[in-house]
């Protein structure tokens, strides 16, 4: 069903607890849907210096967030904001049809932690990072039953 | 050295015999003739296939013309549904069924209900067993069947069966049980419990894939889904596996010998996976806690996700099962599970361990020592759970 990429990802999770003295905190998804992601980030002069995540979900909730983690690690935020969905599943060799909402969640969580760098600075993040912090998927799946 | 593999997922499917595997060995070599044959080889072919009817009907106190093959316990179920609202359209169009069935129940079922047919869902109670007054209250006029399982497959509790078939007949309506996860791990008979049809499946209880079989009480009509050479009394036509309809009556017949002692052992092993696991903190037990199917230990471990502890446990050689969202395509969790009352957040964090004849005392060790470790790690990785330890959550 997975990739070995995402097999590896979730059996050895890169980037996995959190930062003390981090800077910048998101958390996307909710208990209800199955997932949760929480991403912490130590920004200094607008370069993510480290980053950890936890994550309570499935394997490729894990995997993605283990792989969103190292793509944005020593990068740039406005670089970091580009990180797409697709490009976090493509680097795990792809996923499910059906797990696909899991690398959405991955890349709203980075949005997140960004946002809150922001925000901590006293600047409205959602013209820079646009709308995020929430698994709209998940609500949208669940408001159709 | 090879891995060592703990099969713990024996209501998905069962390893089968020695006795069922040779049983179809020996039909594909020695007895390959086709049943409608009249030459001796037909003949011979048609004396195993009838004599593994009369097995069938023998290990649920059946008549052997009240067993009728087919392609599995889904296709039994199918046969059973669509047979008798088509058969009894003119009566009424209304079928009464559980909250917790099998999907090939409830999406048999929501094909009826798009072709004009009116289901009631009774709803259980939190151990998952039917509320045989509500049951009993959703009967009216129009109701053609009621369709009950024996035994939940995912939280493997035992339906008051002889009950709803004692109700079902007070009120003149006919009593279906899907026993596919029952049969051969619970004694079934047909006339005490009332059933007027029943599916099995081999594959759940030792036997191959691909067969199993409806039992039809003698006066029932079922019009065939199945339509060709007439076989089965023109319920079911194709000609007969008889490989796999033998081996599945050896199955069987291996079961039932073997049911008291082998459940005893089986079910001694369940509890002791049951109490040690329940030692692991915010965990709990689903189903009821002792009328159960004998090999089924299924938890909730709450604040880690299902599909997260099947997949941990599978590099740790367990094979297991949740009905989390995550596990499914679907991004909710089992139906079963939200009808027990479960809330979506703690449904996600469901586990199955299955055992069987099969299962050693070593292996149950095993999974006594690995699936905390899981948990363990899983949680560590979990902001729910340090909600929970901050008690926020």
């Amino acid at each position: 069903m997975y990739s070995e990429k995402v097999m590896d990802h979730f059996a050895h999770p890169r980037n996995m607890g959190e930062i003390e003295d981090a800077n910048a905190v998101g958390r996307v998804g909710n208990p209800k849907c199955g997932d949760i992601m929480q991403m912490y980030m130590k920004i200094e002069n607008d370069i993510i210096v480290d980053v950890k995540f936890k994550t309570f979900g499935c394997g490729s909730a894990i995997a993605t967030s283990s792989m969103a983690t190292e793509m944005v690690k020593g990068k740039h935020i406005q670089e970091a904001l580009k990180l797409s969905n697709k490009a976090v599943a493509e680097a795990l060799d792809g996923l499910p049809a059906h797990k696909m909402h899991c690398s959405v969640l991955a890349e709203e969580a980075i949005r997140s932690a960004i946002a809150d760098y922001y925000k901590r600075q006293g600047i409205d993040p959602e013209p820079i990072v646009g709308c995020c912090c929430d698994c709209e998927a998940c609500h949208k799946e669940h408001d159709e039953k | 050295m090879a891995k060592r593999i703990v099969y713990a997922d024996n209501a998905g499917t069962t390893a089968m015999s020695r006795t069922a595997i040779d049983a179809m060995v020996e039909i594909m070599t020695n007895h390959y003739g086709n049943p409608s044959g009249i030459y001796s080889v037909g003949q011979d072919a048609k004396e195993i296939l009838e004599k593994s009817r009369a097995t069938v009907a023998g290990a649920f106190n059946a008549k052997p013309e009240e067993i009728f093959f087919t392609g599995g316990g889904s296709e039994a179920d199918n046969l059973a549904l669509k047979g008798i609202a088509e058969a009894k359209a003119k009566q009424g169009r209304h079928i009464i069924t559980s909250a917790i069935e099998h999907h090939a129940i409830t999406h048999t079922l929501e094909w009826l209900e798009k072709k004009g047919y009116e289901v009631t869902y009774v709803p259980v109670d939190e151990y998952g067993v039917i509320r045989l007054d509500e049951l009993e209250k959703a009967i009216r006029p129009d109701t053609i069947l009621i369709t009950v399982m024996a035994a939940n497959n995912e939280i493997g509790t035992i339906q008051p069966v002889a009950e709803i078939g004692r109700i079902a007949h007070a009120h003149g309506v006919l009593f279906h049980t899907d026993a596919v996860q029952a049969a051969g791990h619970m004694p079934i008979d047909v006339e005490a419990m009332q059933i007027d049809l029943m599916s099995i499946a081999a594959h759940k209880f030792r036997g191959p894939k691909g067969v199993g079989a409806l039992y039809i009480r003698k006066g029932v009509r079922v019009p065939p889904l199945i339509h060709g050479g007439g076989q089965e009394k023109n319920r079911r036509s194709g000609t007969e596996n008889v490989p796999g309809i033998y081996s599945m009556a050896c199955a069987l017949q291996e079961a039932v010998d073997n049911m008291d002692e082998n459940m005893a052992r089986v079910a001694a092993m369940r509890d002791r996976l049951i109490d040690a696991l329940l030692k692991i903190p915010y965990s709990r037990l689903t189903g009821h806690p002792t009328n159960r199917l004998p090999g089924t230990a299924s938890f909730i471990f709450e604040c880690v996700e299902g599909e997260s502890i099947v997949l941990s446990l599978d590099m740790e050689g367990i094979c297991a099962s949740s009905g989390s969202a995550c596990s499914s395509a679907s991004l909710d969790p089992s139906h079963v599970l939200l009808a027990i009352g479960l809330p979506h957040d703690v449904a996600h964090g469901s586990l199955r361990l299955s055992i069987g004849e099969e299962t050693t005392d070593e292996d149950v060790e095993h999974i006594i020592q690995v699936v905390p470790e899981v948990i363990e790690r899983l949680r560590a990785m979990s902001p729910l759970w340090e909600d929970r330890l901050a008690g926020r959550y």
